[in-house]
């Protein structure tokens, strides 16, 4: 058997699914940032995957995996703050205890 | 077949660290499993001859998300979190829509062919990615370092102590 897109996109497809059940279901909001870390890394292995086997003419796919990895980098240090900063008010990094907007 | 061989490899070690990612119940252990599977991920884009794309993984992913999620967690919470509940009481509707949204994403992707396209990708990425990022993707490449000056400014405001 050749190795082609479907493995890539199967895998990916796993991974994806195990970072939605890390964020739907962890407590810690430092694990579910972790989960959303695994679904960004699924999207980037399509990305790459597609730009070689369906469109290996121009490297738009690769671009975008880079940028992917960008974005992730701001949305760990501005996500990572905010669970400082919440910590540092609620003594807490629980996401089902951080309630106070709640009515 | 070598090819297949190493990729089964790779994604026994991505999918086997994963899941101790999302199923250990201490926390500190969760993110250091983080690392391997990070690790298998940036040896999948060398099987898909991105080579760049890979170093990238493993300098941005592994050199600076881990560290800094290893930071919070030693600030953050008293010890590693297994004294803590880790799971909320949704585990049974999380795994039933993890289990729901792999099997539709399989079935798509087993049931759609995708014709390859036309050209080869060059012998070394890197060259190439410069020069699209320089060319046709300027707008992304400016509006991206846009954002990540307005992050960096973001977080050192949230996480400052206020007086």
């Amino acid at each position: 058997m050749q190795l082609g897109l479907t493995h890539f996109l199967i895998l990916s497809a796993l991974l994806f699914s195990l970072g939605l059940f890390a964020v739907l279901t962890r407590r810690n909001v430092v694990a579910i940032l972790m989960g959303i870390e695994l679904m960004l890394n699924a999207a980037n292995i399509n990305l790459v995957a597609f730009n070689k086997y369906v469109a290996p003419a121009a490297l738009d796919g690769q671009v975008f995996a880079l940028v992917v990895i960008t974005l992730a980098a701001c949305e760990a240090g501005v996500g990572l703050a905010l669970v400082m900063s919440a910590y540092r008010h609620l003594e807490t990094v629980h996401a089902d205890e951080i309630n106070i907007m709640k009515w | 077949m070598g090819q297949l061989a190493a990729f089964i490899i790779l994604s026994i070690v991505t999918l086997a660290s994963a899941v101790v990612v999302v199923g250990s119940k201490n926390i500190v252990r969760s993110a250091l499993s983080l690392i391997p599977t990070l690790l298998g991920i940036a040896g999948l884009y060398i099987l898909l001859h991105a080579e760049y794309v890979a170093g990238i993984q493993v300098l941005i992913y592994i050199g600076a998300i881990t560290v800094l999620i290893l930071f919070v967690i030693m600030l953050t919470e008293q010890g590693t979190g297994a004294r803590f509940r880790q799971v909320n009481e949704q585990v049974l509707a999380g795994v039933l829509a993890a289990a729901v949204l792999a099997v539709l994403l399989m079935a798509v992707f087993f049931g759609t062919t995708w014709a390859p396209g036309p050209g080869a990708l060059p012998q070394y990425t890197a060259p190439a990615i410069g020069s699209t990022f320089l060319s046709s993707a300027i707008l992304i490449f400016i509006v991206t370092s846009f954002v990540l000056l307005v992050a960096l400014m973001g977080a050192i405001v949230i996480a400052r102590r206020e007086r």
